[in-house]
């Protein structure tokens, strides 16, 4: 059976920080950083945005553009890093506000940046099984970075919802790959609020050994090389690891311009590759084939080899917002209000 | 804990559901079970829809002076929708300068948290609009 | 229906009474109008009070059993009732009275009304006063009771090129009317600048467009008409009391310039005291907010719709004009105790009836009128006095 996208969303806060504001308050080259990271901005979301609403305004204009009834979804997974609750889905909400519930199967899934596409393959596995007629899976974060890190340079929001089914697919699911391992590069333990990394540990044997070697497990399998791809997309926490991982694997400039976001909106987390995906697809004609392979730590890699079909040709992308359009609407603010947005300053708790 | 009582109105509050009376044809929000024009002769006959989330500013305000629970969004804009099915409704109004609101304007509707029962709390979701 | 009079009236000095206590306050102002009436414990057949929201105040209920305790009437057991309508709690408080004398059902009955509002921080009371409104699809969207005021005072200003400076002078005049007030809380006169500069709470809106918190209580002494004499000398007639109701939402009103509420009752109050608006020289009008009272003095038929702005600017609600809004200072500056509201504007009225008014008496006045409103609109009371 033939497994694919039938529809997807996208969406990207609007308001806007800069290394170099960042920096400006901690004392450190914040120009420098913001180079040295390739990151000129990272978006922040607005203190009344979580990974609840990204999803949702994600998974409307999925629907929006295609004509499948909410009802004939019976699966939906929302990957994330940053749920707002520890416990209590997040994709209850986001189903009730698609009117797709009661009768399906949801779940939120975890595993660093990768959990959105996690939830792509199990979607594709109950599709491909008949067990449901359409799955959705969205990747979202509102990731933090400890104030002061060098994470808070990069640690931003959005995402983006896919629906997978296997009629009217607007780009079909050639295979998919993982690659993972027992890595512990990037951590968060229960209750603490930001994150911890391995540093330098973070690099080699975690980001870049586990994308190349899920990278050429899938072009084996598939039995293609870099230049088969019209279009390829590499997880992104910042700008340098996926351009450098790109040219290791023979992959150009050109093919992962499109899916590059973090430049412009930073380290999305679960939002990362399915944001780049999203602009990606925005931007195919029938024929275009996309090599895709998302990062996430802990540690491991999931791989997809892409090609869009006729169907795109008739796809309502105008229904919903494009990723370029997303990433147009911006508003920079100052660390000071990005520290009130992100929940830094110390507020009186409720009550009267 | 009012976690019941706001759980109750979650449909209505994240997909605008309405009432239309089918006698008159009267749009009410939030959904009633009685029409407040035809009355007895409403009865039974008060159907839900979608509004369709479009709508322009009736009124507004900006709030300085904010309750402890919005405090943290200060200042915000409130207003009086006036949806495009004519019935009118209050929320507010995001992702614009607080200049930039005028009556008149056009909005639709999106979805963000409206508040929390503290930080421990349940976490309410709901209507806000935003530029159209 | 029997003829109803007011025979006694007294009144707390409103503010922020940090001294007193909920009850102390309700009991002062019981006790000053039982001596104005001459009336002993034994005379009263049944106590009614007015109070917006003392659960959530000083987190007591069943108040009205409390205020006959320790008014010393626990041993007569009489019937003692609380009622509520948000800021119009006391105004309805004067009504059900009113009724019961009316009806031949009680002789002699006090109506208190009360607040204790400083009992809790500002925010606490912010959000008790807010809860007026619709919990459920206005104030669960972050609007507060000024910021829904502020949207009726931005509309007016559209619909009728209301200008902000006509809004601000209603809070200049009655801080003036509130100087010559011993009772009010405010009794310091205020410029237009200083109005319109104050910190805004709710655009249009600013501090010195809001009515303040305010502790305090006021009480009238009601009897039929026949035994007025027996108490006092200048029994006032209620000759209307008028009740109506509205949507409790703002936003479910097709226009939010003019309270509905406010017209039914008022147009029902003129037709039982046969009278006609313009016949009214003094009124008492619930300026909890200043463009409140500009609805209020529309509403109420005193000038056309769209020129309350106008009149107000013009001088024209002022003591000397051509009819004197809130003589007292109003919610403005004599104070706001919400369930005291209602039943402080009775007893303004009753001393400029009395020709008792002191410093801001009005001459020969005949036609007095009270309107008392809770929340947006959602409930209305008007009453009607007049000299013996």
């Amino acid at each position: 059976m033939e497994v694919g996208i039938v529809s997807y969303g996208a969406y990207v806060p609007r308001f806007r920080i800069a290394p170099q504001e960042i920096g400006r308050v901690w004392g450190t080259d914040g120009e420098a950083m913001g180079k040295g990271l390739m990151i000129s901005s990272k978006s922040v979301p607005a203190p009344d945005e979580d990974v609840v609403t990204i999803s949702i305004e994600a998974a409307r204009s999925m629907m929006r553009r295609c004509d499948v009834s909410p009802k004939d979804i019976g699966a939906l997974y929302v990957g994330s890093e940053s749920h707002p609750y520890a416990v209590k889905p997040s994709g209850t909400i986001v189903a009730e506000a698609i009117e797709a519930s009661p009768n399906m199967t949801i779940a939120d899934i975890e595993f660093a940046c990768k959990a959105g596409t996690a939830g792509i393959q199990m979607c594709m596995g109950l599709v491909g099984s008949g067990m449901v007629r359409y799955g959705v899976a969205i990747g979202a974060d509102t990731s933090q970075g400890a104030p002061g890190d060098a994470l808070e340079f990069s640690a931003s929001a959005g995402g983006a919802a896919y629906l997978i089914g296997s009629e009217n697919v607007i780009a079909r699911i050639n295979g998919t790959y993982s690659f993972t391992t027992d890595t512990p590069d990037f951590w968060r333990r229960e209750g603490q609020p930001y994150p911890s990394h391995g540093g330098r540990f973070t690099g080699e044997p975690a980001y870049f050994k586990h994308v190349t070697s899920c990278s050429i497990g899938l072009m084996e399998r598939m039995g293609t090389k870099p230049s088969d791809y019209t279009y390829a997309v590499f997880h992104q926490p910042n700008g340098k690891f996926p351009t450098r991982v790109a040219k290791q694997l023979g992959f150009n400039d050109k093919q992962i311009e499109y899916g590059l976001l973090t430049p412009q909106i930073g380290n999305t987390y679960s939002g990362a590759v399915p944001l780049g995906l999203a602009a990606i697809l925005d931007n195919t004609v029938p024929g275009d084939r996309v090599f895709a392979i998302a990062y996430g730590s802990g540690a491991g890699c999931d791989g997809f080899d892409i090609t869009v079909t006729e169907n795109m040709a008739k796809y309502r992308r105008d229904a919903g917002p494009t990723v370029k359009q997303l990433m147009e609407k911006t508003k920079f603010i100052d660390y000071a209000t990005y520290a009130k947005y992100r929940g830094k300053i110390r507020m009186k708790e409720g009550g009267e | 804990m009012t976690t019941a009582r706001f759980w109750r109105d979650n449909a209505t509050r994240y997909n605008l559901i309405a009432t239309k009376c089918g006698n008159c044809g009267k749009v009410t929000f939030p959904p009633r079970n009685v029409c407040p024009v035809c009355h007895r002769k409403s009865m039974g006959k008060m159907e839900k829809i979608h509004l369709s989330g479009h709508g322009e500013v009736y009124s507004f305000s900006v709030v300085y002076d904010a309750p402890l629970a919005f405090e943290m969004q200060k200042p915000y804009v409130i207003a009086i929708i006036k949806m495009a099915e004519g019935v009118m409704l209050t929320a507010q109004i995001i992702d614009c300068e607080c200049c930039e609101v005028a009556i008149g304007m056009k909005v639709k509707a999106t979805l963000r948290k409206i508040g929390e029962e503290g930080p421990g709390g349940v976490i309410h979701y709901g209507y806000k609009f935003v530029p159209a | 229906m029997r003829e109803v009079a007011i025979v006694g009236i007294g009144i707390t000095k409103f503010g922020e009474t940090w001294e007193m206590s909920f009850r102390e306050i309700g009991i002062q102002a019981g006790l000053m109008a039982m001596q104005d009436a001459k009336l002993t414990a034994e005379d009263i057949d049944a106590l009614y009070v007015g109070n917006m929201s003392a659960g959530r105040y000083i987190e007591q209920e069943h108040i009205a059993a409390l205020i006959a305790d320790y008014s010393g009437l626990a041993r007569d057991h009489i019937p003692a009732t609380r009622v509520e309508a948000a800021g119009a709690s006391g105004g309805l408080a004067v009504r059900q009275a009113y009724m019961a004398v009316a009806s031949g059902m009680h002789d002699i009955i006090v109506v208190g009304g009360a607040e204790k509002m400083t009992d809790v921080g500002d925010a606490a009371s912010n959000a008790i006063q807010s809860s007026a409104a619709d919990q459920q699809w206005e104030s669960v969207f972050g609007a507060t009771s000024p910021s829904l005021h502020a949207m009726i005072a931005r509309r007016h200003m559209f619909q009728y090129g209301t200008t902000r400076e006509q809004i601000a002078q209603v809070a200049v005049k009655n801080h003036r009317h509130g100087a010559l007030n011993p009772n009010a809380q405010f009794q310091k006169e205020i410029d237009l600048k200083t109005v319109l500069r104050s910190g805004m709470v709710a655009d249009p809106l600013g501090v010195f467009d809001c009515a303040p918190i305010s502790d305090g209580a006021a009480a009238v002494i009601l009897c039929p008409m026949d035994m007025a004499r027996k108490y006092t000398d200048a029994p006032i007639r209620i000759l209307a009391s008028a009740q109506a109701s509205d949507t409790l939402a703002l936003h479910s009103r097709s226009d939010i310039c003019t309270f509905e509420a406010t017209k039914f009752a008022a147009m029902n109050a003129y037709r039982q005291a046969g009278i006609a608006s313009k016949d009214v020289q003094i009124a008492e009008v619930h300026d909890d907010f200043t463009i409140s009272e500009i609805l209020a003095i529309e509403d109420l038929g005193f000038f056309e719709k769209g020129q309350g702005g106008k009149a107000t600017e013009d001088g024209q609600t002022a003591i000397g004009g051509s009819i004197a809004i809130n003589t007292s200072g109003g919610l403005k500056a004599r104070g706001d105790p919400l369930g005291a509201t209602g039943v402080a504007q009775i007893v303004e009225l009753v001393q400029q009836l009395r020709g008792q008014a002191g410093k801001r008496q009005v001459g020969g006045a005949k036609y007095a009128l009270a309107q008392n409103v809770g929340g947006t609109g959602a409930t209305a009371v008007v009453h009607i006095l007049g000299v013996q």
